[in-house]
C-alpha cells in the first residue's frame, strides 16, 4: 500500500451539518466540497449532467447529487436530510445535509443531533437575516460544538473586506446573544470555489484558513463528555456454553466519561455499588473504555441488570427523577395532545410519560419566550414539563447529549412525534 | 493526539455494533441478510463482536438467484462452518416454480428484481419482524436518504417522503402487527471505509475480490462474466482479461472491472485512485434514473 493509502487508516470522523436558506448557495458549496476533494464520481457527475440537461438546465446542478428521490427531481426540492461522504487524508466527513424549506426546523434538528460542527451560510448580499437567527439558535440548543460562518458570494460584493467585516461583526452580537462558544468566520465564494479547498487570490486581505482546511483540523476529540461516566445497559450477554457456563457481560456503549477495571461504580436503579471486573471484546480484554466505544462489561458482583438500567461512577451519579423540564422540538403532523401520554425513548430505556405543563414556546423568527401560547405542532419549538412512569437516570443535555436526550413516541401511530433536551 | 482518541474505523465499527445489539434487543425474531458479498461479511463479522463470546443471537438468510459466481457459495457454506453460525436459504427458482415470480426474458434478462418476491415471501413464512442489511447510503442516492431503521409496512414497502426522523443514536422500532423493519448497520460506511476496515481486521473474502484471469465479454460498457446464465449476441466475443470484481451480486448483472489487485493493499490504493463509484459496473442500476428507489419501494433491500 502506498504511503498515501496507509494514512487513511488512521483518521478521525467529522460529523456536519450546513444550515441556509434556498438561494444562500448551500447545494453549490457542498457540490464544491466534494468536487474539488474529488469525491464525485466520474458516474455520478455524467448521471447529474444527464438529468440537467434532461430538464434543460444550461449549467450542472450539484443539487441533484444530493436529490435521490423521484419526488425531489420532479419537483425540484429537497424533501429530507441526505448523508453525504467524502474523506481527505487528514479526516473522513460525514454531511447532514438538511434542506432549506418546508419542514427546516424539523430536519436541522435531525441533522444537528449528531454534528460536530455546523457551517451556517450567509448571503454576502443580505448579511444576517431572520433564517441566520435561526439557524444559529438551533445548532446552540442541539449543542453543536463548533459553528462556522460561511459568508458567501463574496464575488458579487467585489471581494470587500468591508461587507466581510460588517457581516462578521453583526453576526458576533448574535453569536453573544445565544451565548455560542465557538464560531468562525470565512469569505467564500462557492460558485468560484475562493476558501472553500483552495485559498482565494482575490481575497489576499483574508489571513484565514480555507473552509475544508478547517474542517480538517477542528479540535474535536475534548467535545465529547470524558468526566461522567454513564454506561447504558443494552444486551445482556449470557453464552450459555459450557465454555462460558458463568458468564454474564452487559453489553453497551459508553455514554460519556471512563470505565477502567477496578473503577468503582453503582448499578441504577438499585443502587447497589460493586467494581468493574473487566472490559470485553472479541478481541481481547481492554485496559479502558471510553465514549463512543461499544464494548462490554463484566463486574464483580451478581447484581441483577437489565437493559434500560445504568452502570454509573459510584461517586458521580447522574439525576434520577420522574420529573424534568425540557425543551422540544415536535416533528409531526399531528400537534401534540395537551395532557397526552406518550412513548418515552432515553438512552436504552423506555417509559410511559405525559406532558404536565407547556412553560414556554420560542417564536424561532425573534426568539422570544412565549408563555401564553399553548399549542404545540409541527416543527414549534417549546418547553415543557414531563412526568414519567418511573424514574429516568439522567444529565442536563449542556452538559451531556448522550444522557440528556429523548424521542417521543405516539403510542398510537408508533411515529416518532418529538426530539427533547432536558434542562 | 490525546488518550481518548479513536480513529474513524474504530469509531464506525463502534456506531454499527451499537446498532445491530439494538436490533437484538427491540425485536423478537430478526435476522442478517447474507449474500457472501463484502459488506454482508463485514456486517456478520461486526454481529459476532456485538454479541462475543456468545453466538450471534440470530439466523443470516440468504436469497439465492441460482445465478452465483461459485467462489461465494464456497466461501458461504466455509464461513458458517467455521462460526457455527445459522443460514437459511430461499431460493428464487423455488418462487418461480411456484409461479409467484415470472423469470425476465431476452439478452439483459436478470433474476435481481425477482429476488424482492423470494425475500418478502421468505419474511412473511418465518415471521421475521427484522431484516438486517448491508446497504451503505454511499452506494446510490435513493440509499443516501435511508435510515438505520426504516419501516416497512404490511406490504415490505418502503415509503420514501414519510420516513420517520432519526435523532441522536434513539432508535424507535416500534411497528403494527405484520409490518417489519429494515436496518442497515453499516449505513455510514464507505467502499473505502469497507475495505480498509477489512484490512485492519484482516477479514477473509471471495477470492473473486482479487485480480484473476477470466473469459468475459464486453457489454453496456460492462465486464460481464462468461457464464451458462447468460445468453450472448452473436456479436459480442468471449475475450481473457486480467480482472476483478468490486461488489458481487447476481452473476448476470455485476461487471467484472481489469485489474492487477492481488492483495488488499492493491485494492485499497486502487479504490483510492478510481474514479468511478462501484455500483458503476452494477447492470441493474442503469434502468432509469431512480431505479433504485423503485426497488426499494417494492421491497427490494
Amino acid at each position: 500500500m502506498s504511503d498515501k493509502t496507509s494514512g487513511y487508516l488512521d483518521m478521525e470522523l467529522l460529523r456536519f451539518t450546513t444550515a441556509g436558506s434556498v438561494d444562500d448557495g448551500k447545494s453549490t458549496l457542498i457540490g464544491r466540497l466534494l468536487y474539488d476533494s474529488k469525491a464525485i464520481f466520474e458516474d455520478q457527475m455524467e448521471a447529474i449532467e444527464i438529468s440537467s440537461k434532461k430538464r434543460g438546465d444550461t449549467e450542472v446542478d450539484l443539487a441533484l447529487l444530493t436529490d435521490g428521490l423521484r419526488a425531489e427531481r420532479e419537483q425540484g426540492i429537497t424533501i429530507d436530510v441526505a448523508y453525504r461522504y467524502f474523506a481527505t487524508p487528514k479526516r473522513k466527513f460525514i454531511i447532514a445535509d438538511t434542506p432549506g424549506h418546508v419542514q427546516y426546523t424539523r430536519n436541522m434538528v435531525t441533522g444537528a443531533s449528531t454534528a460536530n460542527c455546523a457551517l451556517i451560510l450567509v448571503d454576502a448580499r443580505h448579511g444576517v437575516i431572520e433564517q441566520t437567527l435561526r439557524h444559529s439558535y438551533i445548532a446552540n440548543l442541539l449543542q453543536i460544538p463548533h459553528l462556522i460562518v460561511c459568508i458567501n458570494k463574496m464575488d458579487l460584493m467585489s471581494y470587500s473586506e468591508e461587507t466581510y467585516e460588517g457581516i462578521k461583526n453583526e453576526y458576533q452580537k448574535v453569536a453573544d446573544k445565544l451565548n455560542i462558544k465557538d464560531v468562525r468566520f470565512i469569505p467564500i465564494s462557492a460558485k468560484f470555489g475562493d476558501n472553500v479547498v483552495d485559498a482565494s487570490e482575490n481575497m489576499d486581505w483574508y489571513k484565514g484558513e480555507t473552509l475544508l482546511n478547517l474542517l480538517e483540523t477542528i479540535e474535536i476529540v475534548d467535545d465529547r463528555n470524558h468526566k461522567d461516566a454513564r454506561f447504558p445497559v443494552q444486551y445482556v450477554i449470557r453464552p450459555q456454553s459450557d465454555e462460558y457456563h458463568d458468564y454474564r457481560g452487559f453489553a453497551g456503549r459508553v455514554a460519556s466519561g471512563v470505565f477502567k477495571p477496578g473503577d468503582k461504580v453503582k448499578v441504577l436503579p438499585s443502587g447497589k455499588e460493586t467494581t468493574i471486573k473487566a472490559i470485553d471484546t472479541l478481541n481481547g480484554e481492554l485496559d479502558m473504555a471510553f465514549s463512543p466505544q461499544s464494548v462490554t462489561l463484566r463486574l464483580s458482583d451478581e447484581i441483577d441488570t437489565s437493559r434500560g438500567d445504568m452502570i454509573v461512577a459510584a461517586d458521580d451519579v447522574p439525576h434520577i427523577e420522574k420529573e424534568f423540564d425540557a425543551m422540544v422540538c415536535w416533528m409531526n403532523e399531528r400537534p401534540m395532545i395537551p395532557g397526552g401520554k406518550y412513548t418515552i425513548k432515553h438512552t436504552t430505556n423506555e417509559t410511559r410519560c405525559v406532558v404536565r405543563n407547556v412553560n414556554f414556546k420560542v417564536d424561532i423568527n425573534s426568539l422570544e419566550e412565549r408563555t401564553n401560547d399553548k399549542v404545540i405542532g409541527l416543527n414549534d419549538i417549546a418547553c415543557l414539563t414531563f412526568k414519567t412512569a418511573k424514574p429516568l437516570f439522567f444529565d442536563s443535555y449542556n452538559k451531556n447529549r448522550n444522557t440528556g436526550s429523548f424521542i417521543l413516541i405516539d403510542e398510537g401511530t408508533n411515529e416518532t412525534v418529538a426530539a427533547g433536551m432536558i434542562r | 493526539m490525546n488518550e481518548y482518541n479513536i480513529n474513524h474505523l474504530r469509531e464506525l465499527e463502534a456506531e454499527s455494533i451499537y446498532v445491530i445489539r439494538e436490533v437484538a434487543a427491540q425485536f423478537e425474531n430478526p435476522v442478517m441478510l447474507f449474500s457472501g458479498g463484502k459488506d454482508s461479511i463485514i456486517m456478520f463479522h461486526l454481529a459476532r463482536k456485538a454479541f462475543a463470546p456468545a453466538k450471534v443471537p440470530f439466523a443470516l438468510m440468504h436469497v439465492d438467484t441460482g445465478h452465483n459466481f461459485p467462489e461465494t457459495i464456497e466461501f458461504r457454506d466455509k464461513l458458517m462452518k467455521e462460526t457455527g453460525a445459522r443460514i437459511i436459504v430461499r431460493y428464487v427458482q423455488d418462487s418461480i416454480d411456484q409461479g409467484k415470480a415470472v423469470e425476465e426474458t431476452g439478452f439483459d434478462a436478470s433474476r435481481n428484481k425477482l429476488q424482492t418476491v423470494t425475500l418478502l415471501d421468505g419474511l412473511e413464512e418465518l415471521q421475521v419482524d427484522c431484516a438486517m442489511g448491508g446497504g451503505r447510503r454511499d452506494e446510490e442516492k435513493a440509499r443516501a436518504k435511508e435510515r438505520f431503521f426504516s419501516h416497512r409496512d404490511e406490504f415490505g414497502q418502503w415509503d420514501p417522503k414519510n420516513q420517520r426522523p432519526e435523532l441522536w443514536n434513539l432508535f424507535n422500532g416500534k411497528k403494527n402487527m405484520g409490518e417489519h423493519f429494515r436496518v442497515f448497520p453499516i449505513s455510514n460506511w464507505t467502499e473505502m471505509d469497507v475495505w480498509q476496515y477489512i484490512y485492519l481486521e484482516n477479514i477473509d473474502i471471495p477470492k473473486i475480490y482479487f485480480s484473476h484471469e477470466r473469459e468475459v465479454f464486453l457489454r453496456h460498457g460492462n465486464l460481464l462474466s462468461v457464464s451458462d446464465f447468460i445468453p450472448m449476441r452473436d456479436t459480442e466475443k468471449v475475450e481473457k482479461r486480467i480482472v476483478r470484481f468490486r461488489t458481487i451480486g447476481d452473476a448476470t448483472c455485476t461487471g467484472a472491472v481489469e485489474s492487477k489487485a492481488h492483495t488488499l493493499e492493491d485494492i485499497i490504493d486502487e479504490v483510492a485512485a478510481t474514479r468511478t463509484t462501484e455500483r458503476g459496473t452494477r447492470h441493474d442500476d442503469k434502468r432509469s434514473e431512480t431505479a433504485m428507489e423503485d426497488r426499494k419501494k417494492e421491497g427490494y433491500f
